[in-house]
């Protein structure tokens, strides 16, 4: 195969891409969008096995190995991706994410070692910045992955002089990354990659629950850019489309979540390193709360005339979307206005909530986002809070200091009731306490969300 | 390649990427973080390449990890990517 033919399918790929991202922006287009984006992906790898570089023959070297190593990688990747639960979502991404940035970095530790002393110093710095940013991408994922696995603790892990520590191995890394562009040489560009898994660790690490699909998403933006940088090194047109294009499209979805979580992108990178730790427990356990049986909540929901539903992350663990979805159709039998209100970041990653939703049926039109439901929760009679705290806890508005201060939320204190399905008194994800929960309008219904929805819709049957 | 069309390609490929994104609903984040993830597995074209022209066995055993780390980011990505656009789809009406 010429070149130029290689070339101009590597470009039909890279305009496969953009398709797909563009098709991706929309809920009509996405899926087809997505197998656009696989179609390209696919034609640009069989037609490497055409393609023949100068100084080589048909078919490629070590042909075995790499159909064994792709085979390897499908036996992994597809049933992950197939058997995942819609719950850990968060995790796979950020994984896949993670093996997509210690990919890059592998590539370029081989082309570094292949060309030698022949590397111009162009193809040098390049290398040399994909291997740090592969590694950070690598090990910050699996961190991330970790905390969203609840393998390791959700509040951000912040220790002695931390700063002091981050900003050194930062300055190192910059350092060995300017040794090896100096002197070039195998051992200095293993150190860097060292390095680099290391700087990926310290820098989430301070990063906490609630900021952790914000990280991915700019991990994500970074593995784009190492992609970019490989494809300068390996001459090809295709991988600097590519990866270019993920870097970009990353960086404005980073901010767009941020925005949709009321931070700034500098805070949540930064914003652990210079807070002091919280003080987890807090004064609040011993405080009553009014606590009620299902009949009770049954009766107040029979004699509401609307009712807004908050899910959150707890009702998808519980499994219990098929049993609030036959609640919602039960008060819409009787004539009660049923809506669910969704929290742009409801779940564990922005629009989370939509898929496990959409997951049992719900009818989209059901769906109101946070702006559209705001203004109507002071003609709501009962707000039914399942499995979800921090996007209804007012601490977002009125404590400044709290991690998420300023965080857009779901003003449920407006209703007239509010009644909160807990597991237990456990503060949510980002580790908060929530005034709400002592209020005296609000009722709580302890126990599974599935076991107590069930009993409250055979409890309102009744009625 | 040229140093002045490499960068050309970049610059414009920034454009289109921050474009194509720019307008989308905070629902599909999910789907397009995880879709934009998987397209960056096309690394997996690099690590053809150099695993076709290693010549030690350290390189070859990188490319090979390089190559199977590869493929679980594209194939996986785009699977996972279309089993939560599919639940996407089946509520339109």
């Amino acid at each position: 195969m010429s070149r130029t033919l290689y070339d101009l399918i590597g470009l039909a790929a890279g305009v496969a891409f953009i398709l797909a991202l563009k098709g991706l922006s929309h809920p009509k287009t996405a899926r087809r969008g997505n197998l656009i984006g696989a179609f390209g992906a696919t034609l640009a790898t069989l037609v490497v096995f055409f393609y023949t570089n100068p100084g080589s023959s048909l078919p490629l070297n070590n042909i075995g190995w790499i159909l064994g190593a792709m085979l390897i990688g499908l036996a992994v990747g597809v049933p992950a991706a197939r058997k995942v639960e819609m719950t850990q979502m968060p995790q796979l991404v950020a994984l896949f994410n993670g093996v997509g940035g210690g990919a890059a970095a592998l590539v370029a530790i081989v082309e570094y070692l292949h060309l030698g002393n022949d590397a111009t110093t162009a193809e040098v710095i390049f290398t040399v910045f994909t291997v740090i940013v592969g590694c950070v991408s690598f090990s910050g994922s699996v961190i991330t992955f970790m905390k969203l696995q609840e393998l390791m603790t959700t509040r951000p892990v912040i220790f002695p002089a931390g700063r002091f520590i981050i900003a050194a191995t930062l300055a190192s890394v910059i350092g060995v990354g300017g040794w090896v562009v100096a002197a070039l040489g195998t051992t200095p560009l293993l150190i860097l990659a060292g390095l680099s898994l290391l700087f990926g660790v310290l820098f989430v690490l301070p990063v906490g629950g609630a900021d952790v699909p914000i990280v991915i998403s700019l991990l994500n933006a970074f593995t784009g850019l190492t992609v970019a940088a490989s494809g300068y090194v390996l001459d090809s047109v295709l991988l600097i489309i590519a990866g270019t294009l993920v870097g970009a499209s990353g960086t404005i979805l980073t901010r767009l979540m941020a925005e949709a979580m009321g931070r700034s992108l500098f805070g949540t990178l930064f914003g652990a390193f210079t807070a002091k730790p919280q003080d987890a427990s807090g004064a609040a356990e011993e405080r009553p709360v009014r606590s009620g049986s299902p009949d009770d909540v049954a009766i107040l929901l029979n004699y509401a005339r609307r009712v807004v539903i908050v899910p959150g992350f707890g009702l998808a663990v519980a499994q219990a979307q098929h049993t609030v979805r036959e609640l919602a159709d039960l008060m819409i039998s009787k004539g009660i206005d049923v809506a669910y209100g969704i929290h742009p970041v409801a779940g564990r990653m922005p629009g989370h909530m939509n898929v496990l939703l959409a997951e049992a049926n719900v009818p989209y039109d059901q769906l109101e986002e946070m702006d559209e439901i705001n203004p109507t929760f002071s003609q709501t009679d009962v707000a039914i809070v399942i499995g979800a705290n921090d996007v209804v806890n007012p601490a977002a508005e009125n404590t400044p200091g709290c991690p998420i201060y300023g965080m857009p939320i779901l003003k449920v204190s407006n209703a007239a009731n509010v009644i909160f399905l807990k597991r237990s008194m456990r503060p949510g994800f980002a580790g908060i306490e929530n005034e709400l929960l002592y209020d005296p309008k609000t009722m709580l219904l302890f126990g599974d969300a599935k076991a107590s929805l069930t009993k409250v819709v055979s409890a309102l049957k009744a009625l | 390649m040229e140093p002045i069309a490499v960068i050309s390609i970049f610059v414009l490929a920034v454009f289109v990427g921050f474009e194509v994104v720019s307008k989308v609903s905070s629902t599909l984040h999910t789907p397009l973080m995880s879709g934009a993830n998987a397209i960056h597995g096309v690394i997996l074209v690099g690590a053809i390449i150099v695993a076709d022209h290693s010549s030690t066995n350290l390189e070859l055993g990188l490319a090979v990890a390089a190559i199977i780390l590869a493929t679980i980011n594209m194939v996986g990505g785009f699977v996972v990517t279309d089993r939560m656009l599919e639940m996407f789809k089946g509520n339109k009406k």
